[in-house]
């Protein structure tokens, strides 16, 4: 990212507005890293400046008249994005949902994924894995209900797998692994959580050419338009960036990095667990998702943080469904979990 | 860039799900990148040719090393622990945020508090859009840039285009020659957002004092938001007296909203920053500030502008900064000077240039598709056609000024050559 800097300086090395699409040569290399037998092509992926920002050039996308399923809990983007657009009835207090969103509970009793038999049809299916708060990473067995759900419904899914490079077994990374998904959906990806480049600002939307409206349009070309209207294309230095990620010392020091963040979710999950705590997620996600049965969680939110001077979140920020629950982020310098572990033991013990 | 979607095969697997309207309603592609594909397709038929492009007001000059040294400082220290840095806050840094409060409106009263990072003004366009919701009224200039129609096509405030290329539900505002470009307001009717972009794109006015007191009034009474595109600012010549910034003009902390971008100000166009103005004294009519409703579109749907181009912003503003930046924009302010008396020796009709990188040539009679096409053909050179802009641009060429100064100078030989 220095060199691409300093390179602005030069004539040969400057570079003015970049193709809104991407630079050719970073689709080029997340296609080849991250899709390469998945039959996703360069031409497919949309670079941008993070999932979030996605998700609401996602939303304009489809406009107010979309219906949304999402998971619940789930990551708030998708709901609020949801609200601004027009797509939802007013705020519900007694049941704390929108009215005209579906919200598909996960919980533990479910294996954290829903019972599709029982979920109407809308048009737009969010689904987060691993998953943001819960932690809890689809199976291939469960993936493949998903897009057989949306085919039989004919809807979209909006697969965001941010966090794909924190799983540790055999469940899918990428959406496009279930065979017929390019047809239903469209995956949102980050640098965010590998790379660090939360501040840096780079990730990735695929939209195969195979996904078409009703009236046979397809997608990606009105998602192009979007981003040629509404976006000018993420940092050419941040997009320098996202190329050296993918380069073989790269993909090693992201993964590196990964597995760091991986070794402090593991100091939290044994801390809850020696206490008592039943726990979920962890194993594929920087996320722990902790129960406490009965319990308000925005008083458990101010408990922990009054008594220990520790943030967390509470679950019923990601929807009713995670009332009773806290999660627990596994970022931080390691002196910092391994203190937060010590006074969590002492809070709890 | 241009997708090879071919028309599907009815085999095809198509969702139940409909296409967005709105997105229907969009006449055709985005302007700019239209004009990159026939920029290809030229360089397809004449692959030896030395394309010049005046069209795209893409900027061409390195970056002052001040800037870019700030930028690869920050970028090496983001591997270290002290300098690591992650989300920054939606509204940008804070440092940042008040040198642009401190030194782009000096005097002028603006709060750190007020001003919002963003990755750019096109984005800031888009975004203020989602603001105000599908239920607003528009008025344009016209010709305008593209942006505030598309966005408003996109966010559904309009009906369909008529063949003049109208959208049903926007005030034009006719800016020609005649009238100055100004629009004559007392024939506007109220509409409850009003874009004014000043310099203009594309037509390279900048508006007058006396001008902008009538804007900021009609405003006023009429109850209405001016968003004010202010990208340009910094080719305004201190002598024309002309306004850089809204805020310039008495009441108008209460009306406006300021877009401005460091785009064509430091040759951010790839490294993408900018900001946008909205003071605490904006209130929608029932009193809430419309700040705070930006701030939680900021907060949704946008993450913050890079951290890096951020860094790099701030050295922009330094002293040193400045001054090398100066150094670049007059390389195209000179670059439009050069323009506007090669148009100007041929006898044609020029405006614009003197206080922006846009030059805007009248061809009366001539479709102005007809004349970037001619252009294009007999000299290659790239311009855009003013029709691009609203069917007030009907008969008028831009051109852009950014370019090496070598570049420019050998496409005006050509269009001497080619005009005589």
């Amino acid at each position: 990212m220095a060199e691409r800097a300093h390179a602005l300086s030069t004539v040969d090395g400057y570079s003015g507005y970049g193709a809104e699409q991407g630079e050719k040569k970073l689709r080029a290399a997340v296609a080849a890293t991250y899709y390469a037998d998945l039959g996703i092509e360069e031409t497919d992926i949309f670079v941008s400046d993070g999932a979030k920002c996605d998700i609401s050039r996602l939303q304009v996308l489809f406009g107010s008249n979309a219906k949304i399923a999402v998971q619940d809990p789930s990551y708030p983007a998708y709901v609020d994005s949801s609200v601004i657009m027009g797509q939802t009835g007013l705020y519900q207090e007694d049941v704390q949902k929108y009215g005209n969103i579906e919200y598909m509970r996960c919980s533990p009793e479910n294996g954290f994924f829903p019972d599709l038999s029982s979920v109407p049809r809308t048009d737009i299916i969010f689904f987060c894995s691993p998953n943001n708060p819960t932690g809890a990473a689809a199976s291939r067995e469960q993936l493949t209900q998903l897009v057989k759900f949306a085919k039989d419904n004919g809807s979209i899914i909006v697969y965001d797998s941010a966090y794909a490079m924190y799983i540790s077994d055999d469940s899918p990374k990428s959406i496009f692994e279930i065979p017929g998904a390019k047809e239903v959906a469209i995956e949102t990806a980050s640098f965010s959580k590998y790379a660090g480049f939360t501040g840096v600002r780079l990730g990735w939307t695929v939209v195969p050419k195979e996904l078409l409206f009703s009236d046979g349009h397809p997608v990606a070309k009105d998602f192009n338009r979007i981003v040629c209207t509404c976006f000018n294309g993420a940092s050419n230095i941040s997009q320098a960036g996202g190329l050296g990620c993918l380069s073989p010392e790269g993909l090693k020091a992201m993964s590196d990095v990964v597995g760091f963040y991986k070794e402090n979710t593991k100091i939290i999950v044994d801390t809850f667990t020696s206490l008592g705590f039943n726990v979920y997620g962890a194993k594929n996600a920087p996320y722990v998702w902790v129960h406490f049965p009965g319990r308000n969680s925005w008083d458990v939110f101010a408990e922990i943080l009054e008594k220990a001077h520790l943030v967390t979140t509470p679950g019923s920020g990601f929807g009713p469904g995670g009332e009773g629950f806290v999660r627990v982020s596994a970022f931080g310098h390691r002196e910092n979990i391994i203190e937060a572990a010590r006074r969590l033991e002492q809070l709890y013990k | 860039m241009r997708l090879t979607c071919t028309i599907s095969d009815p085999a095809s697997w198509r969702t139940s799900v409909l296409r967005n309207p709105n997105m229907e309603k969009l006449k055709k592609g985005y302007l700019f990148p239209e004009i990159g594909i026939k920029h290809e397709e030229h360089l397809k038929k004449y692959p030896h040719a030395k394309v010049i492009s005046l069209g795209i007001g893409d900027t061409t000059e390195p970056i002052p090393k001040i800037v870019t040294s700030a930028m690869a400082e920050y970028a090496l220290a983001l591997s270290t622990p002290e300098g690591y840095q992650g989300y920054g806050p939606e509204k940008g840094h804070k440092n940042l945020r008040k040198a642009i409060a401190d030194k782009v409106y000096s005097g002028m009263g603006i709060k750190e508090s007020e001003v919002f990072i963003s990755d750019g003004a096109q984005c800031d366009i888009a975004r203020l859009q989602m603001l105000f919701g599908s239920n607003v009224t528009i008025a344009v200039q016209d010709p305008t840039f593209p942006g505030y129609v598309d966005n408003g096509v996109i966010m559904g405030q309009t009906g369909k285009a008529d063949d003049g290329g109208k959208y049903a539900g926007i005030e034009y505002m006719r800016c020609a020659p005649e009238n100055a470009f100004f629009p004559d307001l007392s024939r506007v009717r109220r509409t409850d957002v009003i874009f004014f972009c000043s310099p203009n794109n594309p037509t390279g006015h900048v508006a007058s004092r006396e001008q902008l007191r009538q804007l900021v009034d009609f405003a006023r009474r009429n109850g209405s938001i001016v968003v004010f595109d202010s990208a340009y600012s910094s080719y305004v010549s201190a002598c024309s007296g002309a306004p850089r910034s809204i805020y310039e003009i008495p009441g108008a902390r209460e009306v406006a909203i300021e877009v401005s971008s460091f785009s064509k100000f430091a040759g951010f166009t790839g490294v993408r920053l900018g900001w946008a103005v909205v003071p605490d004294e904006l209130l929608y009519s029932d009193g809430s500030p419309v700040a705070r409703d930006f701030d939680r579109i900021v907060c949704t749907c946008f993450n913050g502008a890079s951290s890096i181009a951020q860094a790099g912003g701030l050295a922009c503003l330094s002293e040193e900064g400045s001054a090398a930046i100066q150094g670049v924009i007059g390389v195209y302010k000179e670059n439009a000077r050069v323009l506007v008396e090669t148009f100007e020796s041929l006898g044609k009709e020029v405006h614009g240039g003197a206080n922006s990188p846009y030059v805007w040539v009248r061809f009366p009679g001539r479709r102005s598709w007809d004349v970037f096409a001619e252009i294009l053909e007999k000299t290659h050179v790239i311009t855009v056609p003013g029709s691009g802009f609203g069917p007030g641009g009907e008969g008028f060429i831009r051109v852009s000024a950014f370019g090496s100064k070598d570049r420019v100078l050998e496409a005006c030989e050509r269009l001497k050559s080619f005009l005589a």
